[in-house]
C-alpha cells in the first residue's frame, strides 16, 4: 500500500482566471409575485409576503405571496374546474401545450438560468448547462408521450387522475417543476403546485410562462408559501394525487395524512448514496465521479453520493488525489461562469451542515478541507471530507444535504456490499470498477433505485427515477413516470 | 520500484472526455486572457516538418520565432523544431536569442526502422547543437506487446542524447485506447523522457483535450510517487487562441503552477501563433485585424 507523500503540486498559480461574472441585466424580477390561480396572478387571501433572500449576497430578492387554506382552496377549485376540458381535449392537442412550453423555456433558457442562480445561490455553469436544459427536455420528452399512452400500456385502459396536488423542494427548483407538472398534463392531469418557500422565483416565472403559452386557465396553479401550504395542499379533498419531493420525515407525516383518503401518491425522500471505488477502477474518473457526486449543486442532491467507500488496497491514493482535487475547486460567486460550488441555499440550512461538520469534529474523524477562498458575505460551505469515518457515526448514517463527504473504507465486494445497503435510505448508488462483471453483480444487490456505473449524478428525462425503502416510492421520469398520473385498468 | 506496463492504471474514457470538457467552460477574459496568450506563445514549438523545408524556409522561421510580432510587447517562442539537417543553421539563426532548437530523430514519423539508424539519427542532430530532441516510439513493437523493447528503445536514445532534453511522441492517434496511451505514457516517463508529446503532426487525431488531460494525469502520478517533474507537449491540432488557453487551464488545474512555463510546457504548433497575435492585437487596438497585417511565413 502506498503511503502518501510529501510532494505537493501548488495551484496557487501566477496566472489566474480573472472574474467572469454572469450578465443579470436582462433579467426582470418583479419586487412581489402574486399567486397564480385559474390564469391569473391574483393577491393571497392572508394579505401576507414573505421576502425570498439571494444567498450569495443575502439580500432580499423580492416578496412572494403565502397562500393559507382559502388560497389552496381556491387553486384546487380552479384545478377541478379546468379539469373536464383538459382531460377531454385529447392527447395530440394537450402535446402541442407541453411542447410549447418546453419550446419557451429553451427561448428563455439564459433568463431562467440567471434567476435560479440568483435565487437558489447554484453556480450558473449549473443553472446554465443543467437545470434550465434538463427542465426542458423533460417537458419535450412527455410531450412526446401525451397522444400515444395507449402504446405506453397495451391492451390496458387509462384515465387521468384528475387534480395533482405537487409539492417540490428548493434544490433544482425549475427541473423539479419540471419533472412534476410535464407528466401530469401529458396525462390529462390538473395542476396545484407549490415551490419551496426559499426558491419560488423560476416557479412564479413559469407560471407566467404557462399563462404566454395560452394554456386553459386552471390547468396548472401555482401557490407559494412553507409547510402550512403544503399541508392545506395535501389535505384538500379535491386532490386526487400528492407528488412530493422533499425530507423523509415530511414525507412520513403526507403519508400519515393521506391514509384511508384514497389519493394516490409519489414520494421521492431523502438520500445517503453509497459511492464504492474498487481498486480495479479507473481511478482518475472515480475521484472527479466523486468529486461531482457530493459537491454538485453544493451536496443539495437527494443522491448525493454522500458516503465513499473505498477499498483498503487504493483508499490513499484515492485520498491524496481528492485533496488534491479538492484545492482546484473554486468557491464563490454563483453568477461567475467558473464557479464550481455556490451559496448554500439558506442560512438554515447552512447551520444544519455546520451542525454535522461540529458533530464529526466531536466525533473525532479527521476532518479535511481545502484551502480554497470563500467570500465574507453571503451562505458558503467549504467543501468538506471526513476521513475513516465509522459506519455507526452519525455523519455516515444522517442525510446532511451540503458538501460534506464521509469516507469509508472496505475490503472485499460482500463487506461493501453490506455497508452500502445498511442505511434506512436507498436512493442511488455509484460503482466504480473496470470490470463489468463485478458492477453488473453489484448493481443487482445494492438496495437503491438509482444505480450508476463508472459515473454519477447523471440524469434524462427517459430515465426512471426513484427510491428504495425511506427514500420513498414511485418513479418519476421514463415511462414509468407516467403511470404516477393515471388509473390503469 | 518493479515496473509492469501490462498492469497500468485504468482509464474510463467516457469519464476523461467528460472532465476534460469542463476545462472548455472556464471562462477566460481580460487580463487573464492576454497574461494566457503571452504565456501561451511563449509555449510554442514553432515547427516546420515538411519533405519541401529549405535553409530559406527554416531562417525565415527562425527570425519569427525570435521577433513573432514587433510591434507588440510579447515574448518569443519556445523553440523552433526542424528535421535534423536544418538543425546548424536553425541554431545559427537562432544565435543567443535564447530560443531552442528542437529535432525530430529516430525515423521521424513512422519510426520504422533500426535502432542503429535512430541512435545515428539522434546523434547527428546532437552534434549539430540541438538543445532538444523529439523521438517517436516504435507503435508496431508497442501493439505487438513488446513494452521492454520500446521502454529499451526509449531508453538508449535518451542516453544519447547527452544533455539534449528528450522528447517521446507516443503519436495517440495510432495508440486506440486511453489505455493504451496511459500505458505508452509511463513507459516513457520511467525510460527518462523528460517530455512527453502526443503525435507527430502527421496524423490524425492529434492533441486532443482529453488524451492530453490522461498524459498529464500520467505526469502527475509520476510526480507524487517520485517527485520528479516530466514536461507535457500537446502537438498538432491545436490552431486557436481559444483551445490553447483551454489547455492551459486544463495544465493549471491538473499539474498547477510549477508546470506553468516553457520549461515543462510546450504547444507542438504552427498555425496558433499567429491567431495569438490577431488576439493580442485585438486585446491592444480593440479592433481585429486582416490577416494580412500578421507574417505567413
Amino acid at each position: 500500500m502506498a503511503k502518501e507523500n510529501a510532494f505537493s503540486l501548488k495551484f496557487d498559480t501566477d496566472w489566474k482566471y480573472a472574474p467572469a461574472p454572469e450578465s443579470t441585466d436582462h433579467v426582470e424580477i418583479k419586487a412581489k409575485y402574486d399567486l397564480f390561480i385559474g390564469g391569473k396572478f391574483v393577491k393571497p387571501n392572508s394579505k401576507k409576503y414573505f421576502k425570498s433572500i439571494n444567498p450569495a449576497t443575502e439580500e432580499v430578492v423580492c416578496e412572494i405571496a403565502e397562500a393559507n387554506e382559502k388560497d389552496v382552496h381556491d387553486a384546487a377549485k380552479a384545478a377541478r374546474k379546468a379539469f373536464p376540458a383538459w382531460s377531454k381535449i385529447g392527447g395530440k392537442e394537450r402535446g402541442k401545450y407541453i411542447y410549447r412550453i418546453a419550446r419557451l423555456i429553451q427561448e428563455r433558457a439564459r433568463e431562467f438560468s440567471v434567476i435560479e442562480s440568483i435565487d437558489g445561490g447554484k453556480p450558473i455553469r449549473e443553472s446554465r448547462d443543467i437545470d434550465i436544459p434538463l427542465a426542458a427536455a423533460h417537458f419535450f420528452y412527455y410531450a412526446g408521450w401525451a397522444d400515444k399512452l395507449e402504446y405506453a400500456f397495451p391492451n390496458r385502459k387509462v384515465e387521468p387522475l384528475g387534480v395533482a396536488g405537487q409539492i417540490i423542494p428548493w434544490n433544482f427548483p425549475l427541473l423539479m417543476a419540471a419533472w412534476k407538472i410535464a407528466p401530469a398534463l401529458a396525462c390529462g392531469n390538473c395542476v396545484v403546485l407549490k415551490p419551496a418557500e426559499t426558491t419560488s422565483v423560476t416557479a412564479m416565472k413559469l407560471a407566467e410562462l404557462i399563462r404566454d403559452a395560452g394554456l386553459p386557465d386552471g390547468v396548472v396553479n401555482i401557490v407559494t408559501g412553507a409547510g402550512k401550504t403544503g399541508a392545506a395542499i395535501v389535505n384538500h379533498k379535491d386532490v386526487n394525487k400528492v407528488a412530493f419531493t422533499g425530507s423523509t420525515e415530511v414525507g412520513k407525516m403526507i403519508q400519515k395524512t393521506i391514509a384511508g383518503t384514497g389519493k394516490k401518491t409519489t414520494l421521492e425522500l431523502g438520500g445517503k448514496a453509497a459511492n464504492i471505488i474498487f481498486e480495479d477502477a479507473p481511478i482518475d474518473q472515480a475521484v472527479e465521479g466523486v468529486i461531482n457526486g457530493i459537491f454538485f449543486n453544493q451536496g443539495h442532491v437527494c443522491c448525493a453520493g454522500s458516503r465513499l467507500f473505498v477499498q483498503e488496497s487504493v483508499k490513499d491514493e484515492v485520498i491524496q488525489k481528492l485533496k488534491i482535487r479538492l484545492e482546484t475547486l473554486i468557491v464563490g460567486d454563483p453568477m461567475d461562469k467558473n464557479t464550481d460550488i455556490g451559496a448554500i441555499n439558506s442560512k438554515e440550512q447552512l447551520k444544519t451542515i455546520t451542525d454535522y461538520i461540529k458533530i464529526g469534529e466531536k466525533e473525532g474523524f479527521e476532518k479535511f478541507q481545502a484551502n480554497v477562498a470563500i467570500p465574507k458575505k453571503g451562505y458558503y460551505c467549504a467543501p468538506t471530507l471526513f476521513l475513516d469515518v465509522a459506519q455507526s457515526s452519525r455523519l455516515a448514517q444522517e442525510e446532511i444535504f451540503g458538501p460534506v463527504l464521509a469516507i469509508q473504507s472496505f475490503r472485499t465486494v460482500d463487506e461493501a456490499i453490506e455497508k452500502a445497503n445498511n442505511t434506512p435510505y436507498g436512493l442511488s448508488a455509484g460503482i466504480w470498477t473496470d470490470k463489468g462483471s463485478k458492477a453488473f453483480n453489484m448493481a443487482a444487490q445494492l438496495k437503491a433505485g438509482v444505480i450508476w456505473a463508472n459515473t454519477f449524478n447523471k440524469f434524462d428525462p427517459t430515465s426512471p427515477f426513484g427510491g428504495f425503502k425511506e427514500s420513498g416510492f414511485g418513479r418519476e421520469g421514463g415511462m414509468h413516470g407516467l403511470e404516477a398520473y393515471l388509473k390503469v385498468y | 520500484m518493479e515496473l509492469d506496463f501490462k498492469n497500468t492504471p485504468k482509464i474510463d474514457q467516457v469519464g476523461l472526455v467528460e472532465r476534460a470538457d469542463r476545462f472548455k467552460t472556464r471562462s477566460i477574459k481580460k487580463e487573464a486572457k492576454i497574461q494566457g496568450l503571452k504565456l501561451a506563445l511563449n509555449m510554442i514549438d514553432l515547427t516546420t516538418l515538411e519533405g519541401k523545408d529549405t535553409e530559406g524556409k527554416v531562417k525565415q522561421l527562425c527570425y519569427k520565432g525570435m521577433h513573432p510580432d514587433d510591434s507588440l510587447d510579447i515574448p518569443t517562442v519556445a523553440a523552433i523544431c526542424v528535421y535534423p539537417n536544418y538543425v546548424a543553421i536553425a541554431k545559427k539563426a537562432l544565435g543567443t536569442s535564447g530560443v531552442k532548437v528542437a529535432s525530430v530523430a529516430t525515423a521521424f514519423p513512422s519510426g520504422n526502422s533500426n535502432l542503429k539508424v535512430k541512435l545515428e539519427d539522434t546523434r547527428i542532430a546532437v552534434d549539430a547543437g540541438a538543445d532538444e530532441i523529439d523521438m517517436v516510439i516504435s507503435r508496431g513493437k508497442f501493439h505487438q506487446g513488446e513494452y521492454q523493447f520500446v521502454f529499451d528503445e526509449i531508453a538508449t536514445i535518451k542516453e544519447a542524447c547527452g544533455k539534449s532534453r528528450l522528447k517521446v511522441i507516443l503519436e495517440t492517434g495510432e495508440l486506440g485506447t486511453a489505455d493504451n496511451v496511459r500505458r505508452a505514457s509511463d513507459i516513457a516517463i520511467w525510460a527518462g523522457a523528460d517530455f512527453i508529446k502526443t503525435s507527430t503532426g502527421k496524423i490524425s487525431p492529434a492533441a486532443t483535450m482529453p488524451v492530453t488531460l490522461l498524459m498529464l494525469e500520467a505526469i502527475k502520478d509520476h510526480y507524487l510517487k517520485t517527485g520528479k517533474m516530466v514536461g507535457m507537449k500537446p502537438a498538432g491540432g491545436i490552431s486557436d487562441s481559444k483551445t490553447a488557453l483551454q489547455f492551459l487551464g486544463m495544465l493549471r488545474e491538473t499539474l498547477g503552477n510549477e508546470w506553468m512555463t516553457n520549461e515543462w510546457f510546450r504547444f507542438g504548433a504552427s498555425r496558433l501563433t499567429n491567431d495569438i497575435l490577431l488576439q493580442l492585437k485585438k486585446q491592444e487596438t480593440g479592433f481585429y485585424q486582416s490577416g494580412d497585417y500578421f507574417s505567413k511565413d
